[in-house]
């Protein structure tokens, strides 16, 4: 290959530069710059940013993949840009190059390298998904990676199409405003009323499916006060793009004024709502139940399809 | 195939994709419900809109759609339609003739009252920041959700609920009255209705829930 150290000197006559030592330097030069300014200058402003346990722990995991890219990344763009440079075709030149062969040194080296990162990559990506408990993904009914202590609990309600929020320690009042304590973990269990929905707390780095009849938790630890978006993630009808809110993260003294607040303020439409729990079966809803049957409906299979259907707008 | 043969099936294709494509521009891009304007009735910074939600909508070919209506700020008229405009920062006063009977929410969450001017609604002049819909005292909701605002619409009882859209004030209705507060500045609120009362239909929330001018639409507010 024309960039191997033991490129053959050409018919002509003019011995060819070292062109496998010009780049190994170019290389070398341009990484040893800019890696650091990938992990020190870029890294701290990779989203989601730095707001939770799970949000920072995803910012260093996209920021070391970003480090480690950065060397591959130039050497291709600099053996691209030297090709185009240096290889070019002349005028008046009509000589083929030098045929080219295998060279097993760079074959195996080649080989042996991109080995190396992906086996790293798939142990560094192991590892931080068990140090971060679960980096803030859903987990499911029986998630496999938790936070030490005892986290909050926030149930989080998906319906078409809002989100609404329990707080199960604090009698179980039901909101729309999503307020979380910093500094305290925080233990998200996500389901859904109707369809499938996905709560995505962007800054906080949390994001989990909210199927009906189905827990799925996810964990964080809130780092920073400041406020943050809720949307949904999962394409869940007409108005699933107006489908997000904002929550807030505060200090832990406001949080408890904050709760002990809305359970003494909610506390009469609490006793209207069903006991806590993981997860709400609409079926056995007895009121919708007879709704259902007064119109003919069987409510089978978690939904409600009358003899028509399926039939949707 | 002669060359008169050839041009008239050529212009008569274009006649007819033309006229697909005005159809489709005519019958769904501009063919949705109107838009009744209150910016031009508000007065001191207040405007008041009448509406009505009806059990079935026999102005349209789905008569068995739950429906909305609201009242023609110009014509007193009821049209068939869910979106509005009103001004920014304006105390905006909504009475709701309700002829529905009840329907239960999948959420009682939904019972209470929020976002509204005090934090309560009128329900036949009487002030309630609840209602119990598995007790059957809800048909339906207004809510806005940008603006949290959620207000029950208190059920009709009788056994003999209107029956021709859009229902005479003579027909057995309650009315459920609430005022609200626009933002300062403008924008567009969706609004809906969350009981899922578009039975037949996917989790109750397809068919009118899904589909603008029925229980759900939009509120604009001018800056």
């Amino acid at each position: 290959m024309p960039g191997a150290p033991d490129a053959p000197v050409p018919a002509g006559g003019r011995a060819e530069p070292r062109h496998g030592l010009r780049l190994a330097v170019l290389w070398v030069v341009a990484s040893a710059i800019c890696t650091p300014l990938v992990y020190f200058v870029w890294g701290p402003h990779i989203p989601p940013g730095a707001m939770s346990s799970s949000a920072s722990g995803q910012q260093f995991d996209t920021t070391v993949l970003a480090a480690m890219a950065t060397p591959v990344v130039l050497g291709v763009w600099i053996y691209f840009g030297y090709a185009l440079t240096v290889w070019r075709h002349k005028d008046g030149d009509t000589e083929d190059g030098p045929p080219i062969h295998g060279h097993t040194r760079i074959q195996v080296t080649w080989i042996s390298v991109t080995a190396a990162i992906v086996l790293f990559l798939a142990a560094f990506g192991t590892y931080e998904l068990i140090a971060a408990a679960g980096v803030g993904a859903g987990e499911g009914p029986q998630p496999i990676w938790k936070p030490d202590g005892r986290p909050l609990q926030v149930q989080v309600i998906g319906q078409q199409w809002r989100f609404s929020y329990r707080y199960p320690q604090f009698g179980g009042f039901e909101t729309t405003q999503l307020v979380l304590p910093v500094g305290q973990p925080v233990q998200f269990n996500v389901t859904s009323l109707d369809v499938i929905h996905s709560f995505w707390a962007y800054q906080l780095g949390v994001k989990a499916d909210a199927n009906p009849q189905l827990n799925d938790a996810a964990y964080t630890t809130p780092q920073h006060t400041g406020s943050f978006t809720v949307r949904c993630s999962e394409l869940c009808g007409i108005w699933h793009g107006a489908m997000f809110d904002d929550g807030t993260v505060v200090t832990a003294s406001a949080f408890t004024a904050w709760a002990t607040h809305t359970e003494a303020q909610l506390a009469s439409i609490t006793k209207q709502l069903p006991p806590y729990a993981l997860t709400y079966d609409a079926n056995l809803i007895p009121q919708l139940g007879k709704a259902l049957t007064s119109a003919g409906l069987n409510g089978a299979g978690g939904g409600y399809y009358g003899p028509q259907d399926p039939a949707q707008p | 195939m002669s060359l008169p043969v050839r041009v008239a099936t050529l212009l008569g294709a274009t006649v007819i994709v033309i006229a697909g494509g005005v159809f489709v521009v005519i019958h769904y891009l501009l063919g949705g419900p109107l838009t009744e304007d209150f910016t031009t009735t508000a007065s001191a910074h207040e405007v008041n809109i009448t509406m009505q939600a009806d059990p079935q909508t026999t102005v349209t070919d789905k008569p068995d759609w739950v429906t909305y209506f609201i009242k023609n700020p110009q014509t007193g008229a009821w049209d068939h339609t869910t979106l509005f405009k009103v001004p920014a920062d304006t105390r905006v006063n909504v009475t709701i003739d309700g002829f529905d009977g009840p329907t239960p929410l999948r959420n009682p969450a939904w019972d209470q009252v929020t976002g509204t001017i005090g934090g309560v609604e009128y329900v036949n002049g009487k002030a309630v920041s609840s209602l119990n819909s598995w007790n059957g005292d809800v048909q339906h909701t207004f809510q806005i959700a940008g603006l949290n605002l959620n207000v029950p619409i208190a059920a009709e009882t009788s056994s003999k609920l209107c029956s021709t859209s859009p229902c005479s004030l003579s027909q057995p209705h309650v009315v459920t009255s609430f005022s609200f507060m626009t933002p300062a500045t403008g924008g567009f609120f969706r609004w809906q209705c969350i009981v899922p009362c578009g039975l037949g239909y996917l989790y109750g929330n397809g068919g009118p829930m899904s589909t603008p001018g029925y229980m759900t639409g939009e509120m604009e507010v001018v800056g």
